[in-house]
């Protein structure tokens, strides 16, 4: 039997909803008898492949980038999963849209430096004017709010879309959980 | 005309971190950046709302160690209130913060740094990984998941969360141990001692087999910083800024952790989201100086527990002077890992660890606070002003990795001149550069995301930006 192919991608988080992934411990190990984890910071390959099961997305779009990179990952997944309130509300990266682009970078850069204040332009990607849920972008198939969501709820919900199955998240999570 | 490499992305997959290598008319490697491509905004995004709000604000910068924001931030906060916080609730933060240095470690050996010690550098990537190290090394694998969640348990028995717990708070911490969990995490203790001493010992043995990495990767003298205790010992969560430099020698002593300022300046470059700090004395970029577990183990006279003490006797025997090797941070991980178990079991047995009196209640009496702790990869700096009604109206943050900043550019200098020659990048010089960033364990997701090891697109570029070369390495 061919194991279910399962992704993991960070846009704009805080890598907590990856490690809560990790806190599932040995029931990873158990999970990946099942399934196959083929991109994801946690492994080495680096091509999104050309269809993946299930994909999980810890973080806000943030970035150009991160706009790009969703994209392209929705076109290659079956079922995309909001993983927790970054991805589903904005939440914390959000926050900087009370402010703007121009005063959130000119605090960093112009007002708390003591050499060459300036903008950083060059080579790396600019930031959208508006940050937002990756439902705002692309369709979400399952939303798992937390803040990180439990490994207990991960454990969960992987297993049961593993199974084939689209899991029922009532109760087992809320916002900030 | 001046050429440019291409590295990008570097990160394991997200590619929010860029290598460029700088030729000059000769073709000679002249400059080396690592390009952080992410912001989040921290500094400004928290203005306008409570301080006491800071500790669980800020512990969402990142999900690997955010018990050090917790703690630096809190600090910063105890410091508005004017409050000396109770001596149990001092001991509690620091055995979440022990804990914290416990699993952040364990992620960054074993997780993303075994796959390479174990299978080898040029191993297939698609089982260059946790799972791949299962498979051909069960016991290492399986070590390094239960000493994570040694770490990420005791968290979870104080605070009642793995991450993001809302334990630590202004003032103290919110609820005291309880006897049953400090048995607990107790009776758990003696196996992680046993997994840390056995990987010490293969790590150590199979040391020989990375001489060249030894020697190559950021390698070089440079200043060391970080905190010491009032007897010059390895501190984590309290204590002075001891800096020393390359003989070993103590440049600066006892300096205050909160004149930061007078001694740390920050510097921007227009390529990259991360700031350089440095020496202020020395200047830029100059005054490079290094932070993290080599530095700690660096500048520190011993480290306080019995094990420890005897591994950090025979780390320092490894050069004269300060260890200058940034391969050995993997090593000083796995030191700063023995130290913490037996500290933390140190801890528990004090007799007023299971106090009532953990949290001291005041309002905002100082208009500014600063708080300072040594994060898993190295000093972090927490800087909140308010207003009268308590509202942040300004933030500064110097974040652990920021500090390596310069440091990591230089090592991606020294491994690119070795490596890179002519027009072609061969597949040595792209392991040294996805090595040579990987030994500092840079959190990026404190500035941005990137987890470990890094698959590599490199482009080598004319001088008017046609593609001369091109490699690719990591799937
Ligand atoms: S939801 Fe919370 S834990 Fe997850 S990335 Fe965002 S801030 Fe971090």
């Amino acid at each position: 039997m061919t194991k279910v192919t399962l992704a993991t991608v960070w846009l704009d988080g805080c890598s907590g909803c990856h490690m809560s992934f990790l806190d599932m411990d040995e029931r990873l190990l158990d999970l990946m008898e099942h399934a196959e984890l083929v991109y994801s910071p946690l492994v080495d390959l680096k091509t999104f492949p050309d269809m993946v099961d299930v994909t999980l997305v810890e973080g806000a779009v943030s970035s150009e980038e991160d706009l790009a990179k969703i994209r392209k990952v929705r076109e290659h997944t079956r079922i995309l999963v909001s993983l927790g309130d970054c991805a589903v509300t904005g939440n914390v990266p959000a926050m900087r849209n009370l402010f703007g682009v121009a005063a959130i970078t000119e605090r960093a850069y112009q007002e708390n430096v003591d050499l060459h204040p300036q903008v950083p332009r060059e080579v790396i990607p600019a930031l959208l004017p508006h940050c937002c849920p990756v439902h705002e972008v692309v369709n979400v198939d399952v939303f798992v709010p937390g803040c990180p969501p439990a490994a207990d709820t991960i454990f969960f919900i992987v297993s049961e879309l593993v199974a084939g199955r689209r899991p029922d998240l009532s109760g087992l999570t809320r916002f900030g959980a | 005309m001046a050429q440019q490499i291409m590295i990008d992305p570097v990160t394991r997959v997200e590619g929010h971190a860029k290598v460029s290598i700088h030729l000059d008319d000769n073709g000679v490697v002249d400059a080396a950046h690592l390009h952080i491509t992410q912001f989040r905004g921290f500094e400004k995004l928290c203005e306008g709302r409570p301080f006491y709000e800071m500790p669980s604000l800020m512990a969402r910068v990142c999900g690997i160690c955010p018990v050090s924001h917790l703690v630096a931030s809190a600090k910063a906060c105890d410091a508005i209130l004017a409050v000396r916080i109770p001596e149990p609730a001092a001991k509690l933060r620091q055995v979440m913060n022990l804990a914290q240095i416990i699993q952040s470690h364990a992620l960054s050996f074993f997780h993303l740094g075994s796959p390479d010690l174990l299978l080898g550098m040029d191993s297939d990537p698609a089982q260059r990984n946790l799972f791949g190290v299962l498979q051909q090394y069960p016991e290492r694998a399986r070590d390094g998941i239960r000493l994570r969640q040694f770490g990420q348990q005791i968290i979870e028995l104080l605070g009642g969360k793995r991450i993001h717990p809302a334990w630590i708070v202004p003032g103290g911490v919110n609820e005291p141990l309880s006897e049953e969990r400090r048995d607990q995490i107790l009776a758990a203790t003696p196996e992680a001692l046993q997994i840390v001493q056995r990987t010490l010992d293969w790590f150590k043995r199979g040391l020989d087999q990375f001489r060249e990495e030894i020697q190559s990767f950021a390698n070089f003298p440079s200043l060391f910083m970080g905190l010491v205790n009032d007897s010059g010992g390895l501190e984590l969560y309290d204590g002075h800024i001891r800096i020393v430099d390359a003989t070993g020698h103590i440049v600066a002593d006892r300096l205050d952790p909160t004149a930061y300022q007078e001694y740390i300046a920050e510097a921007v470059e227009p390529w990259t989201y991360l700031k350089y700090p440095y020496y202020r004395p020395v200047g830029y970029p100059e005054g490079i100086y290094r932070v993290g577990p080599l530095a700690r183990l660096n500048i520190a006279d011993h480290c306080g527990t019995p094990l420890a003490d005897q591994e950090w006797a025979e780390f320092r025997a490894l050069q004269r002077g300060a260890v200058l090797s940034s391969f050995y941070y993997h090593y000083a991980r796995l030191v700063e890992v023995l130290y913490s178990i037996e500290q933390i079991e140190y801890l528990l047995h004090a007799p007023d660890i299971l106090s009532e009196h953990v949290r001291a209640s005041a309002g905002p009496n100082n208009a500014e606070g600063i708080g300072v702790s040594e994060a898993p990869r190295g000093t972090l700096f927490h800087h909140y002003k308010i207003d009268a009604q308590g509202l942040i109206v300004w933030a500064n943050l110097i974040i652990a990795t920021g500090h390596n900043n310069i440091a990591m550019d230089r090592g991606l200098l020294q491994v690119a001149r070795h490596f890179i020659n002519g027009e072609q990048i061969s597949e040595g010089a792209l392991n040294r550069v996805e090595a040579v960033i990987r030994a500092f364990d840079p959190c990026f997701s404190c500035s941005t995301h990137a987890l470990g090891q890094m698959p590599l697109q490199v482009q080598l570029l004319g001088p008017n930006g046609t593609l001369l070369d091109e490699a690719y390495r990591g799937g």
